[in-house]
């Protein structure tokens, strides 16, 4: 049972990696783009962690997917937020002059 | 179940080597970096698959986060000295061609053509399956000091071969800092504060699993060279995030970090040497302690080494006055 719920969230949680793929590929610009990316990712990531923990077989192990989980959200959330930034001043810069 | 794992391997394989080919073909210098720090990162996936974690971790560790962290700061560097820096349009482009001599270019060509024929005939006439050091290895394990085969492999039975990695990394940041001498001085860039909040918030975090990573080499996957990639990252953090700033008076420190690794390193060598064995060969009931006092050495010179490779300037050290001619000599 456990370990159908846990393939199960990792099935959906590839869909939406799948999904956030698609959107890099076919929005128009740099922030729809991040946007589709980090909001699908983060969910995907998500469920991928909730069920590799349905399979765990010791609290050990599932302590340790927890961190991963902690620190892949926390990294890709900042590394998003960097790359939005730097294209932000880059646009300001070619509009100035 | 394995013919799915066949699949994935073969099209993993395949991937590395269209990466390989893509970070070479690429124009923009920006998607080339990106692109090999892709490849590391698959190349790590496959030394996985190969039952071969140590390799992968240092895979990832050094050859793809450090190794990808240097390339991204001399981009800026260069970017910044050709003046593209600021330009959108530039992103995309390669900055002006430096002009290499031909002689160069051919001689790189003859000595990369001589590393592959070298790597080509050594895999064309190594035995096919052959048993490799597994069994001589397996029974010398209880003399090892240690439970983690890779790790009594690096730190005892080849201890010479690791020691000489260790002095190229010394030797890497002596020539770095020389070099950086006569190099204009370039500004970090500005992070912003949600990446300081980042690194407050990550520090700690990497600092225990530099230490982890070390500690774990005795019994499992780990060792120095991950453990100090790690800490490594920590310093890149701390400098990028000006928590750390270098300054004049820590040369000193940083030299006497760089040399750390190499001298205790040595020192047992000799010691062990001196009581009338061979070098390497540790008294049993003292390799362990041994090991982890050289492993911990490592650690700490390998991460103040590849920090100060990123960083590039030595402390104190004022760049090179561009209007005197005297100051050339």
């Amino acid at each position: 049972m456990l370990e159908f719920l846990g393939v199960a969230l990792m099935g959906l949680g590839t869909v939406f990696f799948v999904a956030g793929t698609v959107g890099l590929l076919r929005f128009p610009d740099l922030f729809c783009r991040l946007h589709a990316l980090t909001k699908a990712d983060g969910l995907g990531l998500a469920l991928v962690c909730l069920g590799t923990i349905c399979l765990a077989s010791t609290p050990g192990e599932v302590l340790r997917i927890i961190v991963i989980w902690f620190a892949v959200a926390l990294s890709s959330a900042t590394c998003g937020h960097m790359i939005a930034r730097h294209a932000r001043a880059h646009r300001n810069d070619s509009e100035a002059p | 179940m394995t013919d799915l794992l066949l699949l994935f391997d073969m099209l993993l394989g395949l991937l590395i080597i269209g990466l390989a080919v893509a970070a070479l073909r690429v124009r923009d210098l920006f998607a080339m970096v990106v692109m090999f720090v892709t490849f590391g990162l698959m190349t790590a996936l496959a030394w996985v698959r190969l039952a071969a974690p140590d390799v992968a971790l240092a895979e990832a560790a050094i050859g793809t986060g450090v190794t990808g962290a240097l390339l991204l700061k001399t981009l800026y560097h260069l970017r910044r000295v050709s003046g593209t820096l600021h330009l959108p349009e530039a992103l995309s482009e390669r900055p002006p061609d430096p002009q290499v001599p031909r002689a160069v270019i051919a001689a790189n060509a003859v000595m990369c053509g001589l590393v592959v024929i070298g790597l080509a005939a050594a895999f064309v006439t190594a035995p096919l399956g052959g048993p490799g050091f597994d069994a001589a290895v397996a029974d010398a394990m209880p003399e090892s000091g240690v439970d983690h085969p890779v790790t009594a492999v690096l730190l005892n039975f080849r201890a010479y071969d690791t020691l000489m990695e260790v002095v190229v990394l010394l030797a890497a940041v002596i020539a770095v800092w020389l070099v950086e001498r006569s190099l204009p001085q370039s500004d970090p860039p500005v992070m912003g504060e949600v990446y300081e909040g980042f690194a407050r918030l990550v520090l700690p975090g990497a600092v225990v699993v530099g230490v982890y990573v070390l500690w774990a080499g005795a019994v499992a996957p780990g060792g120095a060279f991950q453990g100090g990639a790690v800490l490594a990252a920590v310093g890149l953090l701390l400098l990028m995030s000006h928590v750390y700033e270098p300054a004049p008076a820590h040369r000193a420190a940083a030299r006497g970090l760089f040399v750390l690794g190499v001298a205790v390193f040595t020192g047992v060598a000799l010691l062990v040497a001196w009581g009338g064995r061979a070098v390497f060969e540790y008294p049993p009931g003292l390799a362990k302690p041994l090991i982890l006092l050289i492993e911990g050495m490592v650690t700490i010179s390998i991460a103040a080494t590849l920090a100060a490779l990123f960083h590039g300037r030595e402390p104190g050290v004022q760049p090179r006055p561009a209007d005197t001619s005297e100051g050339a000599q």
